[in-house]
């Protein structure tokens, strides 16, 4: 079974939880990797769990970009592995731009953490392919900086491209302000690059995919770690 | 007083007693860890015998009062370790500050018996939330708490938050963590040998919370502002490193004892480390690393946040070394551990104090006069004003006020979802439940009746305990232990002193009666403030634990299906003294607060466990604050189906009471389930002789509707659901806009 690393960075906090899921509900080959130890070369693929790295100081994610760890996930994308970035995740993939965009404060300039529905917009990622477009499933979110942001002509691109992943929707799937939990742009919760390997999210699916832990009664946020499983095991 | 150029805050007498027991005057650095290790907060010399009364062992408890944390076993080689502390006093100064250090503390509690933290639990009390300092301290506390359990991946997943004009000038920030540790892995913070190091690992050590026990054994003043110097200050990320680096330290085997750094620094952990031991410590303050120059008596006395002190052998030492290293955690060998009974400090080599430890560590306790506060008989003389024509408006009111009201605003800035664990939390059902295993789970919530304590310390004491019974009962949880914080004004005012004994001994009543042992707690005094001289209400928090031995049996709030029955469980009583309705509909405080029944409330439980063990609950929901108006309109709101309610049908203990009694009162002992089968509650509870009865049924109707018990069966209160959610889901968050 390909391998693939959850890499912890000082400060992550959702690797555990990664790890259970990806482990023992899913069955995957995933190892916990301490960031200094982390070579590309040994792995399949790669997961960026949630948490705090490096306390946020300066600003979420920025001083995890800059590790060397990253560099060997630059060194991933190169050869178009997939690699998953969840909340912290995200905005570590993101100030390395290995993803479009950025992570602002979110509008309600507070930490938000609920529950929330999100459809999927595209199923070519290796988050995503396992859901068929327009699917709705429910996530916790759990973030202070989760607002995405990106300029007006590059949001276009995204749309070209379609690189946009999963948006915030309410229960029925209509994209509105209260559906929100962030202020980001376009509702955008979730993005991939322009190749669709490597692919950021800011709600936690991994906490979403035991039917006990989740208040909707389904286990619907697996899909996405059964997405990454299949595309790692290379079924087009 | 001064001694050797140092003030501190002993008195005559017990500087006469320690001049005895040394032969000499003690020096400057001697003065003030006897100052810190004699005040309140160390050494409950008042609160001493009070506590006695708690009953602290049971046949799962592995380590109950004395130790950093209690632990109880839950079976499977599995122990929950627990523990709740107050940050009271940091918190009136600096709400932020204080309160992230509060969960910081607490977090390093549970560690420090080598288990890891899971949850996080915050019962929190203010002013009225119309006051903008308020409001300024809820910010703050708030952000406080999330800001910290949020960064560390703890999720924050239950708690309290009650608002009393009592508590404006006194906030109250009670922080509590639960850590998971396999029973064969428990460390325990003592020494084990002679010649053992001591490793002061994590923060720098620096001028923050030098006397911050001393602060918080005493009045809150004027000049509180000034002291700000005694709040420490909060680092998450260190810590969060610290708990992996712990944990990972804790694998090798070979730390011999470990021990959170808290109130009374390294004079406390070096003294309380030795003295479990039968030991003494070597101290040399020239070893901890410091982050600015400090004299030997400022490290001696400084309250850094974020260090542990290890214990191991000297050929062991590398190994840990290296795991400090890669978590990039600093640390240093401050000491080491010695035969003879004594705290040697020394300062480049030189001994600058050298002390007993018993001296530090038994200090003698002090017999306080207690009397029962004049003003409680007149609280007791207040009648019931005229019930209101209007019960639709009464409701609302209820909904919308502060100490009812939904806290989403509150909880939303927690995350709730962390580890992998939260089953129930905040808002879904009367306790937060979080798994253990694919089997097994634990429920968990804290209560404080201090309205009711205020009228009968007693009774208050006594109700915050069998609330905590009905929570867990109504998640399906058998309750096993608890733990305590007892949040006091002055115990110099004999009043104060009074309200202190007698919710202990409420408290202790009912945990002897339900045979649930008490393993740790936290004594808060001296919430009051000089100016207005008047004290918090008395504020017993009792925080338990409970078993869901089976996942299915997991039961949540919100009605679930049309058509079920609502069936009410346990008598209601003319009791609405303390209650919300009392407060919130007319200003008052006084009035008949609710009677302790202890079998009631056994047989109560027992009908509410059987029925959900027999798989014939639907949703079940405890009555508190509000009565049973209000946890009907919560479960309409949470489940977005109605009910029809006939107001008859609810059991009364006599017949002269009235529709806003059956309503509003919080008499003890009662519980809503919903069921398709009814018939087997009513016969449960006929075997166990509860008073129970059906009261109505769950509508598609989304409007809570209720019947008097006249003849013409009126329609005395009928809300629809969008309203009533309304008002319950958004008030505080309009309140703090």
């Amino acid at each position: 079974m390909p391998r693939i690393a959850i890499i912890q960075f000082p400060g992550s906090n959702c690797d555990m939880d990664a790890y259970h899921v990806a482990r023992e509900v899913m069955h995957m080959n995933a190892e916990l990797v301490w960031h200094t130890d982390f070579k590309e070369s040994k792995f399949e693929g790669a997961i960026l769990p949630g948490g705090f790295s490096y306390g946020d100081h300066l600003r979420s994610g920025i001083i995890a970009a800059f590790s060397p760890a990253m560099k060997e996930v630059k060194k991933m994308n190169k050869e178009r592995k997939p690699i998953l970035g969840i909340c912290n995740g995200f905005q570590i993939l993101a100030e390395a731009q290995l993803l479009p965009g950025a992570l602002l404060r979110n509008s309600s300039m507070r930490f938000v953490c609920k529950w929330i529905s999100m459809k999927v917009v595209t199923s070519r990622s290796p988050a995503s392919r396992k859901f068929a477009k327009g699917d709705i499933f429910q996530a916790p979110t759990a973030h202070g900086e989760g607002n995405y942001y990106i300029e007006e002509e590059k949001l276009k691109e995204l749309y070209d491209n379609d690189q946009i992943v999963f948006k915030y929707c309410n229960i029925a799937g209509m994209e509105t302000p209260d559906s929100n939990p962030n202020g980001s742009l376009e509702n955008i919760a979730g993005v991939c690059n322009l190749e669709g390997n490597v692919i950021g999210l800011m709600p936690h699916p991994e906490r979403a995919s035991e039917r006990i832990l989740n208040p909707f009664k389904n286990e619907k946020g697996r899909i996405v770690l059964e997405s990454f499983k299949e595309y790692l095991q290379g079924k087009k | 007083m001064i001694v050797s150029g140092v003030s501190v805050d002993l008195t005559k007498e017990e500087m006469k007693y320690i001049k005895e027991r040394m032969g000499r005057e003690p020096s400057a650095v001697e003065a003030g860890m006897l100052d810190i290790m004699w005040s309140e907060h160390c050494s409950y010399k008042a609160s001493r015998p009070v506590l006695k009364m708690l009953p602290t062992s049971g046949k799962r408890v592995i380590l109950g009062p004395g130790y950093d944390a209690g632990v109880v076993d839950i079976g499977d080689n599995q122990c929950i370790a627990f523990k709740i502390e107050s940050h009271n006093h940091p918190s009136a100064i600096d709400p932020f500050s204080g309160a992230a250090t509060g969960i910081g503390g607490i977090i390093r509690d549970v560690l420090a018996v080598g288990a890891r933290p899971i949850a996080l639990v915050d019962p929190i009390f203010f002013g009225r939330l119309n006051n903008p300092h308020t409001k300024w301290l809820m910010n703050n506390v708030v952000h406080g708490i999330g800001d910290y359990g949020n960064c560390t991946g703890i999720a924050t997943v239950a708690g309290e938050t009650h608002f009393d004009h009592s508590f404006e000038k006194n906030p109250l920030v009670n922080c509590a963590c639960f850590g998971l540790v396999d029973r064969d892995k428990i460390v325990y913070a003592k020494a084990k040998e002679a010649g053992d190091l001591l490793v002061l690992v994590g923060s720098a050590t620096g001028k923050d919370g030098i006397h911050g026990v001393t602060f918080a054994s005493k009045n809150l003043h004027k000049k509180s502002e000034e002291e700000r110097p005694a709040v420490q200050i909060p680092d998450p990320f260190l810590k969060k490193l610290i708990i992996e680096a712990t944990l990972e330290a804790l694998k090798t085997g070979k730390v011999k004892a470990i021990k959170d750094f808290g109130g009374g620094g390294l004079t406390c952990i070096s003294s309380e480390i030795a003295s479990k031991g039968g030991l003494g410590a070597d101290i040399e303050v020239s070893q901890v690393h410091t982050r600015e120059k400090l004299t030997a008596f400022e490290i001696m006395l400084s309250e850094s946040q974020e260090r542990m002190m290890f214990s191991c052998n000297p050929k062991d030492l590398k190994i840990l070394e290296k795991i400090f290293e890669k978590y990039n955690v600093a640390h240093r060998v401050v000491g080491k551990l010695i035969p003879e009974k004594k705290l040697i400090v020394r300062e480049n080599g030189k001994i600058v104090a050298d002390v007993p430890i018993e001296l530090l560590t038994d200090v003698p306790t002090v017999k306080m006069p207690s009397k029962k506060p004049r003003e409680i008989e007149k609280l007791l003389r207040q009648k019931k004003p005229h019930i209101p024509s209007n019960l639709n408006e009464v409701l609302m009111k209820l909904l919308g006020s502060e100490n009812i009201a939904s806290k989403r605003w509150i909880y939303e800035q927690y995350d709730t979802e962390v580890g992998d664990r939260t089953v129930l939390k905040c808002g879904e059902s009367d306790a937060s439940v979080l798994k253990i295993s694919d089997k097994k789970a634990i429920a968990i919530k804290s209560d404080c009746n201090y309205k009711h304590a205020y009228i009968d310390p007693y009774s208050g004491g006594a109700g915050g305990v069998l609330e905590n019974i009905r929570n867990l009962t109504a998640t399906g949880a058998v309750p096993i232990a608890i733990v305590d914080n007892l949040n006091f004004g002055n115990p110099n005012n004999p009043e104060v002193f009074y309200q202190l004994s007698e919710s202990v001994r409420g408290m202790s009543d009912a945990l002897n009666f339900f045979q649930l042992p008490c393993v740790g707690g936290n004594v808060s005094l001296y919430n009051e403030e000089d100016t207005s001289m008047k004290a918090i209400k008395p504020s017993p928090v009792s925080l338990a634990v409970g078993l869901i031995d089976n996942l299915e049996n997991i039961t949540s709030l919100e009605f679930k299906q049309e058509g079920d029955s609502i069936v009410m469980i346990g008598n209601t009583a003319m009791e609405t003294g303390g209650s919300e309705y009392f407060s919130v509909i007319f200003g008052l405080e006084g009035g008949i607060p609710p009677a302790i029944d202890f079998e009631a409330e056994k047989n109560a439980a027992h009908v509410v466990h059987e029925s959900i063990k027999r798989k014939l609950v639907n949703a079940a929901h405890d009555l508190s604050s509000g009565g049973l108006a209000v946890s009907l309109a919560e479960m309409c709101i949470k489940g977005n189906l109605g009910a029809e309610i006939t107001l008859e049908a609810v059991p009364s203990k006599t017949k002269n009471v009235q529709a806003d009694d059956l309503l509003f009162s919080e008499s003890y002992g009662r519980y809503v389930l919903t069921t398709k089968d009814p018939q087997k509650i009513l016969k449960l509870a006929e075997e166990k002789g509860v008073k129970a009865a059906i009261i109505g049924r769950v509508m598609s109707e989304k409007r809570l509707t209720v019947y008097d018990s006249s003849e013409k069966k009126q329609k005395i209160m009928d809300l629809a659901i969008t309203s009533m959610r309304d008002e319950f889901e958004n008030s505080i968050e309009r309140k703090m806009r």
